[in-house]
């Protein structure tokens, strides 16, 4: 199962459509890294809204992905845990620690452009 | 078997990751049969997957065998994980609670435990290990 | 003394005369169906019995109950009547049918057919025993079931109630765009805590929201497990891409967390709610400015 990844300005978006076996995770993994370098991006954003179970191998998975972007010098965010997902994995032990998660698509990119524009920046006032 | 079965009871064999997502595919299915919240349903597969991933992992082959039980009227998922691997030879080991490492560290039987409200496990090294969870609808 | 073998023949022979008299009484019941159902009905009305239903309501389930009660006495089966139990308690514990009227009707009904027993085998004092002993024990076994099939359906009733009352008692308010508030107040089980837990991952996701206050100053103690759980809980919602404060951590409460394992000082935790909620205000880039008074008379 190919997982679509886009290309959007700096960022990459990868959009899990449906379930995946444990080769599509790693073939997911290697396709991200491969790809950050070619196109130099900034960011990658990994929807995983389609997924219903995020297991002890997804999670290692997603953050050797992570890791291994940030050595690309990139910024990684999961997006979309669905909240019964996100039960599982705390119940499970899975913590996703030191990656950055947002609710959606939307959010994640904010994070991202927030990111971008690194320490110094105006937090603007929201309405 | 302790219940008594509502249906009949779902066998799938783990040989290959692609079983894991069937296995819990198929359990998710059943479990929303028996009427279970959506929460419950995420908890019953990925107690599933990480069930059979473990048999795929250190068993090579074994299967996952899906039940519905019935227990005084109350209605539940019953889940069997078995295979005739190597066994584990030190069960309390197994069973200790890894919480504050990185997680899914090893086996992964303390967090199936938290997930699911029953947990049976029987292992002999040298002959194999069935894990039985179990979870009932509130 | 028998040998096994007859033995064996002796007690084949004993079943199969209880079954066949099973049946002899079984056919008896139904004949005699419609003087003994409006016999159990009188007397059901007489011992002031079901008064939540009328005359006609009683009649109708007397008939129903009558029925599935021969049946099982002919089939010796009692998944049905099990299933028609619960299926009657779902209907009338909601007109307020109590306990004691449902097994009170049933071991009239079982008193009401063994006196229709009596009367039909009064000439021979050895075949009634033996006809009883066929019946006695059935009938206790039909009792039995329809009562735990009553208090189990009853049971059922007060746990979804309970689990209404707890959502209720629950509520996840919100304050701000993308910010939440969770008061908990009194004492949390670990039943609730998972409630909480589904709320709020929920409320997060409606809500959008990006900042929780977990405010826990009306929690008098929590126990490890439950602790467990607002830890998990927490967790959670960070991986919804929402940030939790905890506000009115007791110093107890601080010190069961600790004793699990916490690192308080990863934990975003402030001292009071109004303080949690400034945080809460600063993360999300809220600047709370005090407007000058204006003098009186003057125009903005």
């Amino acid at each position: 199962m190919q997982v679509p990844i886009l290309k959007q300005g700096a960022y990459l978006i990868a959009t899990v459509q449906s379930a995946l076996t444990d080769e599509d995770l790693k073939q997911l993994r290697d396709t991200l890294v491969v790809s950050v370098s070619r196109v130099r991006a900034r960011g990658v954003i990994v929807d995983v809204t389609a997924l219903d179970v995020i297991d002890s191998f997804a999670t290692r998975t997603l953050r050797d992905v992570a890791h291994m972007i940030r050595l690309r010098g990139a910024e990684t965010v999961i997006v979309g845990i669905q909240p019964e997902v996100a039960f599982s994995m705390v119940k499970l032990g899975l913590t996703l620690e030191g990656i950055a998660t947002s609710l959606d698509l939307e959010e994640g990119l904010a994070y991202l452009d927030r990111k971008g524009k690194g320490p110094g920046h105006e937090v603007r006032t929201h309405r | 078997m302790r219940f008594a079965l509502i249906a009949d009871e779902v066998r799938v064999s783990i040989d290959c990751d692609a079983d894991i997502v069937s296995a819990r595919q198929k359990g998710r299915d059943l479990a929303s049969r028996c009427g279970l919240p959506t929460t419950d349903l995420a908890v019953v597969a990925t107690a599933i997957s990480e069930l059979a991933r473990n048999i795929l992992r250190y068993a090579v082959h074994g299967e996952i065998i899906l039940r519905l039980v019935e227990d005084h009227g109350k209605r539940g998922v019953e889940v069997l994980a078995t295979d005739d691997g190597p066994g584990i030879p030190d069960l309390t080991l197994a069973m200790q609670d890894g919480y504050s490492t990185s997680g899914g560290l090893g086996l992964g039987l303390p967090g199936t435990r938290r997930l699911m409200d029953e947990f049976e496990i029987i292992s002999e090294f040298g002959k194999g290990t069935t894990v039985t969870v179990r979870r009932w609808k509130r | 003394m028998a040998s096994n073998q007859e033995f064996a023949t002796i007690t084949e022979a004993r079943l199969e005369t209880t079954a066949s008299r099973l049946r002899e009484l079984v056919a008896h019941l139904r004949q005699q169906r419609a003087q003994l159902r409006e016999e159990w009905a009188r007397l059901i009305t007489e011992a002031k019995l079901l008064t939540a239903m009328t005359k006609e309501e009683i009649f109708a389930e007397a008939t129903s109950v009558y029925d599935n009660y021969v049946e099982a006495l002919e089939t010796g089966t009692y998944e049905a009547l099990q299933a028609y139990a619960r299926n009657l308690s779902e209907r009338i514990i909601p007109r307020g049918v109590e306990t004691h009227e449902v097994v009170g009707i049933v071991l009239l009904l079982r008193d009401v057919l063994a006196r229709s027993l009596f009367a039909k085998y009064r000439e021979d004092f050895n075949k009634l025993n033996r006809i009883l002993d066929a019946y006695e024990p059935a009938a206790n076994r039909i009792a039995g079931t329809v009562a735990v099939g009553f208090v189990q359906e009853r049971e059922r009733i007060i746990r979804e109630q309970q689990e209404a009352i707890r959502e209720l008692s629950t509520p996840v308010l919100q304050v701000r765009e993308r910010l939440l508030i969770l008061p908990i107040i009194g004492v949390i089980d670990p039943q609730r805590t998972r409630q909480l837990t589904e709320q709020l991952l929920r409320g997060i996701r409606t809500n959008r929201a990006k900042v929780v206050v977990l405010d826990i100053t009306g929690v008098p103690y929590i126990d490890s497990p439950v602790a467990n759980h607002l830890v998990q809980t927490v967790e959670a919602a960070r991986l919804l891409g929402a940030n939790v404060i905890v506000t009115g951590l007791s110093p107890e409460i601080a010190q069961t967390l600790v004793n699990i394992g916490v690192d308080l000082g990863k934990m975003n935790t402030v001292g009071d709610l109004q303080g949690g909620i400034e945080e809460a205000e600063r993360l999300l880039g809220y600047k709370v400015v005090l407007m000058q008074e204006q003098p009186t008379g003057h125009s903005a």
